[in-house]
């Protein structure tokens, strides 16, 4: 599919998208391989600023700026900011097998998943038809298409991803919160309540 | 003319099989985690290539979708794996003997 192509794509595309893949598969490798758990974050920062630059050639402004802005920004912080808490002088031995044949097992997995998705990706049938509606090509900037839809046709999905916004929110606190048990000592099971919790904090209170 | 879509399939695919080969290969879970997070993001880019492809904003939005639900995930995983390694120190994936009562 290579020969034919290169001579009508442009030559700016061409390298934008060559360089953009090696970052994304290098940094997806760097994520695999890393032993250190930071590198591994560091990695994915790089896979990520190398699918937002997909984006913006696929012209997916919006989604390349909420790429950069939510995953970069916030997602990778977040994973940064927990190694930090939980210790990052665990390493791990990348390349010992856990079991016997894990290795071997995992790799021949990902072989038959790249194969199965490669088949059913790049074959035709999986295309369908051209959307009548919806259509790209309106004269109105990226971001106006996709506000467009997301308000009118996609209103009730959106206002649902409130709602799970909101249960995700609740959960972060019910799970971060140190049992006290001055505070009414039924609040139900926490995943350190009781009288066996392993570091004395409940009885100085927080 | 811009790149075909069957090359962005093709990233894709290769990046869905990194990440997938990562979460069966490693035992760190925060490790195990971000590659969840390289299998979303090679779904992000094939949902982008279609939207470009079949002319239909509804890929991107998708996509948006997928960003929000990710954000979350996120937010609850990284509270339950807190919640483990506080109770735990230096927990794999390889305990599930841990969680008879």
């Amino acid at each position: 599919m290579a020969g034919p192509l290169l001579a009508t794509v442009s030559l700016p595309d061409l390298a934008t998208f060559l360089v953009a893949a090696a970052i994304v598969i290098g940094g997806a490798l760097g994520v695999v391989l890393g032993r250190n758990p930071v590198h591994a974050a560091l990695s994915l920062v790089l896979t990520l600023f190398g699918v937002a630059v997909l984006f913006v050639e696929e012209n997916a402004q919006f989604l390349a700026a909420v790429q950069i802005i939510v995953y970069a920004g916030a997602i990778v912080v977040l994973f940064l900011f927990v190694i930090m808490l939980i210790g990052v002088d665990r390493q791990e031995r990348v390349l010992a097998d856990q079991f016997r044949g894990q290795h071997l097992v995992a790799g021949g997995l990902g072989l038959l998943v790249l194969a199965e998705v490669l088949l059913l990706g790049t074959g035709h049938w999986t295309t369908g038809a051209r959307a009548t509606t919806g259509a790209l090509n309106r004269p109105l900037s990226n971001v106006a298409q996709l506000g467009r839809a997301i308000f009118t046709t996609y209103l009730l999905p959106f206002e649902i991803t409130s709602a799970l916004l909101v249960v995700a929110v609740v959960a972060a606190v019910a799970l971060a919160r140190r049992f006290d048990r001055r505070f009414g000592g039924d609040a139900g099971p926490t995943p350190e309540g009781g009288a066996h919790a392993p570091d004395g904090d409940e009885a100085t209170g927080r | 003319m811009t790149i075909d879509g069957s090359w962005y399939l093709t990233l894709a695919a290769m990046l869905f099989t990194i990440g997938a080969v990562g979460v069966l290969v490693r035992r760190n879970v925060l490790v195990m985690f971000m590659c969840i997070e390289l299998m979303l993001n090679a779904a992000n880019l094939t949902f982008v290539t279609f939207s470009r492809e079949l002319n239909d904003i509804g890929g991107q939005v998708a996509v948006f979708f997928v960003l929000v639900v990710a954000a979350a995930e996120v937010v609850v995983g990284l509270g339950i794996i807190v919640a483990i390694f506080r109770r735990k120190v230096g927990a794999t994936a390889d305990d599930p003997h841990e969680l008879r009562g």
